[in-house]
């Protein structure tokens, strides 16, 4: 379906992706948001705090990220679209609710626009280390979706199908801004409502008598209810049956577990979303995300300069890790470079998904700032002379 | 909908059961613990207040008293433990129109959840809070709470607790909640009546309900067994309607200040957000839609 | 245009930032480019001294910061110390000539300066200061048409200052028309005549 025009603004603007992103989840239908302030994603919640005023729909500044990231989940199952934002320290104390929405299979975001850490870290200044603790950090095996904009743009595009991803496959949606992208002002495009495709909720159409809470008939993702609707249905964070009631059982919770982890393993390629660039024949694929593909870019360009065949995978999608991707290039080409504002996460995946058959290149970086395109040049020409793996 | 589930005609069916859910009984309470009586006086209430069942949704964190929302037959959400009123915040502005029930218990909601529970009473979130307080963290197996009293004996005070415990009306008056009551599970009509005047508030309602937990505090404290608890209460409960709250304190063995503490009006928070708004904004303010979520059709 | 990077500096309170919004909005929504604004955060960036780095350029902007720009526009003392020397041979130096004395210049530039606060004092409203300096921009760089930072500046003030700001603009943009070039060698010591009280 399409968008409410009234959340969408309409026109080209010249703003950062803090603010694009606060329009993304406006156009995305989102109407309710909890925060907490934190170094840089603030001025998410602010803008939401002074547009949806206007639009319908309600911001509440909670006590802590704790209570945001549950508090958002309440406005879910009450019927709205719903989202948080972050940084790393906040981030880390919503793990426990990232947890219960994959659990209770919540559709919701988190955007986290990431800054250096570990701990308080550098609060106004842009890493990436944040890109395991999203796949990883609550307790338990559960899969989420992770996505990376570089661009003002995107964050505004790629908010919108953050949601449109929650609500298709009843999921807590990873939005992973980096300082950088979050405050760096470009042109956005904000196209009509009638040309924004938003995924409306994936809402039973059973009578009470019919409903089964957690029933998948077979394509994995269930039908949802809200409160107040009159299906008397429970949601709890306890393994759970079809009914939604506690069963903690081995076989029940076999079930559950696999099935919240194949709903989204089994879609990974639909979900994928890269960026790519001169794959065929290349000796080198630089694989990045976020702000640093764009200093690679870079690098690339003066590489192909000095005559190197050097490929480049932008992952737009981090989670699920496209791994298919990767496994099909590692049989062609010699070697991976993967430049990223941490000592070394995505790259890991690269490396195990490239399962040796091509050499994987980390260009870490401790987060403060971004790479020199030389330091990245560097390791694309030592990484192109390598011999096949 | 609602009429049908408070027909009552049938003499061999327990009146509250249809606000059960009987394909979930037995339920996983000990013999004596009185989490399943306040369930009861909240069914009563429910039956005698003749709220709209369809509107009602209740929300507990974790402990034996956050099993609550499994049994009973409403919308109902199990949370993570302490986070039951943030999440019933986000339920209650999502959809102002229905009634949201808070129901956990002392742990849950004063320690790893104090500060949603001062924050909530600050804000005067529309929330009803029944919580029960058995004095312990019973889940876990008897380890002291923040509302332990002084000189009881837990698995974590095993040479008897020192740290001074909380005083839960007075906190909840303090932060600002508009209904503050106390009863214990003798006072089963009393309570019915506390919950039902709740439902009458707009604003955030407290009621702390003191219930026996025979199996870890009574116990391990030599204070009997659940019909020894209740002769306590009925003994050393005195009825003190409007007791400053300062001086309800609880201790092991002594007095028990039970009644309605608190009773005042004033603006729920989203009767002062639309309040700020309609002010600020004029006519630009924009009220949320009912339903705010398009959904397949 | 090719790959331009300027840096716009003084202390909080004189638009700095919003000039560099100016000047990329003109640059990337009415003149059909790509611009790139960051700005530095931090304990710096309230209060004291602030600054924004702007990149424009003919094809997409990839690396975001400004690493020796090609023009810098400074309007405090302590901005001018930190960032001339960053500055590329040749570049383009602005100046705000009332608040930043020019001195110790070791780089061919190409000097310009106005007395872009007290040209905003004189129509009536301090602020509009960045105004007037976008407007001296846009006559001494000739990298943007003066229509479409005209346009930037139009879109992005409040209805009620729009006439306003757009005077200060023209007044800006005038005196750049007629403003002299100073090369390093004559700085000094022109613009220090220009410095001294009257």
């Amino acid at each position: 379906m399409k968008a409410d025009p009234r959340g969408v603004l309409t026109g080209i603007h010249f703003i950062d992706g803090d603010h694009a992103c606060c329009e993304g989840a406006l156009a995305a239908g989102a109407r309710f948001a909890a925060g907490y302030p934190i170094t840089p994603s603030t001025e998410v919640v602010e803008r939401f705090a002074s547009r949806v005023p206007k639009v319908g729909g309600t911001f509440i500044q909670m006590e802590d990220e704790l209570a945001a990231s549950i508090t958002l989940q309440g406005a879910v199952w009450g019927g709205a679209k719903a989202f948080t934002v972050t940084s790393g320290p906040g981030f880390s104390l919503m793990m426990e609710h990232i947890g219960y929405a994959a659990m209770t299979e919540t559709p919701c975001v988190f955007v986290d626009v990431q800054r250096g850490g570990p701990s308080t870290g550098l609060p106004t200044l842009p890493a990436q280390a944040d890109m395991m603790q999203a796949r990883w950090g609550s307790h338990g095996d559960y899969e989420i979706i992770a996505l990376c904009p570089n661009s003002p743009q995107e964050c505004f595009d790629l908010t919108i199908k953050a949601f449109n991803l929650a609500e298709e496959f009843r999921v807590p949606v990873m939005f992973m801004m980096d300082e950088v992208v979050g405050h760096m002002t470009e042109k956005v495009v904000i196209p009509p409502a009638d040309q924004i495709e938003v995924v409306p909720r994936k809402h039973t159409r059973k009578s009470v008598e019919d409903y089964l809470p957690y029933d998948t008939n077979g394509d994995q993702v269930p039908e949802m209810a809200h409160a107040g609707e009159g299906y008397n249905f429970h949601v709890t964070g306890l393994t759970h049956d079809e009914h939604g009631y506690p069963n903690m059982t081995p076989q029940v919770q076999d079930k559950l577990v696999r099935r919240l982890q194949n709903k989204i393993r089994d879609a990974a390629d639909r979900i994928a979303m890269f960026e790519e660039e001169q794959l065929d024949g290349a000796d080198v694929v630089v694989v990045s995300y976020g702000i640093t593909s764009r200093v690679a870019q870079r690098a690339i360009g003066v590489a192909r300069e000095q005559g190197l065949r050097v490929g480049k995978l932008r992952l737009i999608t981090a989670w699920p890790f496209p791994e298919k991707k990767i496994r099909e290039l590692a049989a062609k080409v010699k070697a991976f470079v993967v430049p990223e504002l941490n000592l070394g996460q995505m790259v890991r995946e690269v490396e195990r998904a490239a399962a040796g058959q091509a050499k994987t290149f980390a260009v870490s970086h401790a987060g403060g700032g971004v790479h020199r395109p030389e330091d990245i040049l560097k390791v694309i020409v030592e990484a192109s002379r390598c011999q096949t793996a | 909908m609602s009429d049908s589930l408070i027909d009552i005609g049938n003499p061999a069916v327990n009146p509250v059961e249809p606000f059960l859910r009987t394909d979930r009984m037995p339920h996983i309470w000990c013999p004596g613990c009185g989490i399943g009586t306040t369930v009861n006086s909240f069914a009563r209430a429910l039956i005698d207040s003749k709220i709209d069942l369809g509107s009602l949704a209740l929300v507990s964190g974790i402990g034996c008293t956050g099993r609550v929302a499994g049994y009973v037959k409403l919308d109902s959400f199990h949370t993570t433990h302490g986070r039951a009123i943030p999440f019933a915040t986000g339920l209650k502005l999502a959809n102002p129109k229905l009634n949201v029930v808070v129901y956990s218990g002392d742990g849950d909601l004063s320690a790893i959840g104090g500060n949603h529970l001062i924050h909530a009473a600050r804000r005067n979130i529309d929330l009803k809070v029944i919580c029960v307080n058995n004095l312990i963290y019973a889940m876990t197996g008897g380890q002291t709470a923040p509302t332990t009293p002084d000189h009881s004996t837990t698995s974590t005070n095993p040479y008897g607790v020192f740290e001074p415990s909380f005083n839960l009306p007075h906190l909840v008056e303090a932060a600002g909640a508009v209904y503050v009551a106390r009863w214990t599970t003798f006072h089963v009509r009393q309570l019915s009546r506390s919950i039902g005047e709740a439902f009458q508030k707009k604003g955030f309602s407290f009621i702390e309900v003191i219930s026996p937990c025979p199996t870890l505090y009574q116990r391990r404290n030599k204070l009997g067994d659940g019909l020894d608890t209740m002769k306590y209460y009925k003994e050393k409960s005195k009825v003190r309607h409007g007791a400053p709250t300062s001086e309800v304190g609880l201790t092991m063995t002594g007095e028990i200040i039970v009644g309605k503490f608190v009773d005042r009006d004033r603006p729920d928070y989203g009767t002062m957000m639309r309040a700020q708004f309609t002010e600020s904004l004029g006519e630009k303010f924009v009220e949320q839609d009912e339903q705010e979520v398009p959904v397949c059709s | 245009m090719q790959l331009t990077e300027i840096r716009v500096a003084g202390f909080g309170g004189q638009g700095v930032i919003l000039s560099a919004i100016l000047l990329g909005k003109a640059a990337s929504i009415y003149q059909g480019a790509f611009a790139t604004m960051t700005q530095n955060f931090g304990p710096e960036a309230r209060g004291g001294a602030c600054s924004a780095q702007l990149v424009l350029s003919d094809s997409p902007v990839l690396y975001p910061y400004v690493t020796k720009p090609d023009i810098l526009v400074v309007m405090s003392q302590e901005a001018y110390v930190r960032f001339v020397p960053e500055l590329k041979d040749g570049g383009i130096l602005i100046v705000e000539q009332d608040l930043v004395r020019v001195s110790d210049i070791n780089q061919e530039l190409q000097v310009y300066s106005i007395p872009a606060t007290r040209i905003a004092e004189e129509l009536g409203k301090r602020m509009v200061l960045n105004s007037v300096m976008v407007g001296f921009f846009t006559a001494v760089t000739h990298l943007l048409d003066a229509d479409a930072v005209r346009k930037a500046v139009a879109d992005s003030v409040p209805p009620s200052f729009l006439d306003l700001n757009l005077k200060a603009f023209e007044k800006g943009l005038e005196y750049g028309i007629n403003a002299p070039t100073a090369t390093t060698e004559t700085a000094d010591a022109e613009l220090q005549e220009q410095y001294s009280p009257e």
